[in-house]
């Protein structure tokens, strides 16, 4: 009997690039989806079961299915895609530095001045107001720092 | 306010795009990042800030702050905005 192509490895193996791909492309840009990144785990628990199944075959109807070879090749580049995702969201992104020097809650922020997007040099004591020693009308500050574009 | 390493035309392309109208300054030297002590060297001699983002009363006093422990987990709007109504009273 002639034996079928296995196509679940590659698959599943697919199925894992798109959960990888996609949550740097797309999901990425959601809070819902980037701070847990439970799209792209949902995509990996499918895309290796396709594989889990796929590598069994050829050797459980080995008369049925072909590719004891490749199957375990594809299982191989799958668990890789899916440790190399699970490095960069759990590790990577948690080496930041300690930031010792950092203003804490109750202490005075130091004034700057900086550039906006326009060229205008703005002052932070301006926005607060007369209470900090700028000018200007009294003003809470929400003060974001961000990795930005570069 | 938002601080990032970005140069103005940068941001102002990404203001463009958002259709942001808030605050975005330009700090392409890292001065002000490294004065807040949030410098972040990403490699290559590339240094960039950390997210943070800080609540700040008109007495210049830091009154509630955020540095992310994994720079994909940000603070999310409506907390920034729980937190200024506990702390102000309604002030806003």
């Amino acid at each position: 009997m002639e034996r079928t192509r296995n196509f679940l490895p590659l698959a599943g193996l697919l199925v894992c690039l798109v959960g990888f791909l996609s949550y740097f492309f797309v999901f990425y840009q959601f809070p819902v989806t980037r701070d847990l990144p439970w799209v792209s785990w949902l995509l990996f628990a499918l895309g290796l079961g396709l594989v889990v199944i796929g590598v069994r075959r050829p050797f459980r109807q080995p008369e049925r299915y072909r590719g004891r070879r490749l199957g375990p090749v594809l299982a191989l580049l799958s668990l890789f895609v899916v440790g190399f995702f699970v490095f960069a969201t759990t590790v990577a992104s948690r080496q930041l530095p300690a930031s010792a020097g950092a203003p804490k809650v109750g202490q005075q922020v130091p004034d700057f001045v900086l550039p906006d997007s326009a060229g205008r040099p703005v002052r932070l004591y301006d926005l607060l107001g007369a209470k900090a020693g700028g000018s200007g009308p009294a003003s809470w500050v929400v003060l974001i720092f961000y990795r930005g574009y570069w | 306010m938002a601080v990032s390493v970005d140069p103005p035309a940068v941001t102002q392309k990404h203001l463009t795009k958002t259709g942001w109208t808030y605050t975005f300054l330009a700090d392409p030297e890292a001065k002000v990042v490294r004065l807040y002590d949030l410098q972040h060297d990403v490699g290559g001699g590339k240094i960039i800030s950390r997210p943070a983002e800080l609540l700040i009363d008109p007495t210049g006093t830091v009154r509630w702050v955020d540095l992310t422990d994994d720079f994909r987990v940000r603070t999310r709007p409506e907390t920034v905005l729980g937190v200024f109504d506990r702390l102000a009273g309604g002030a806003r």
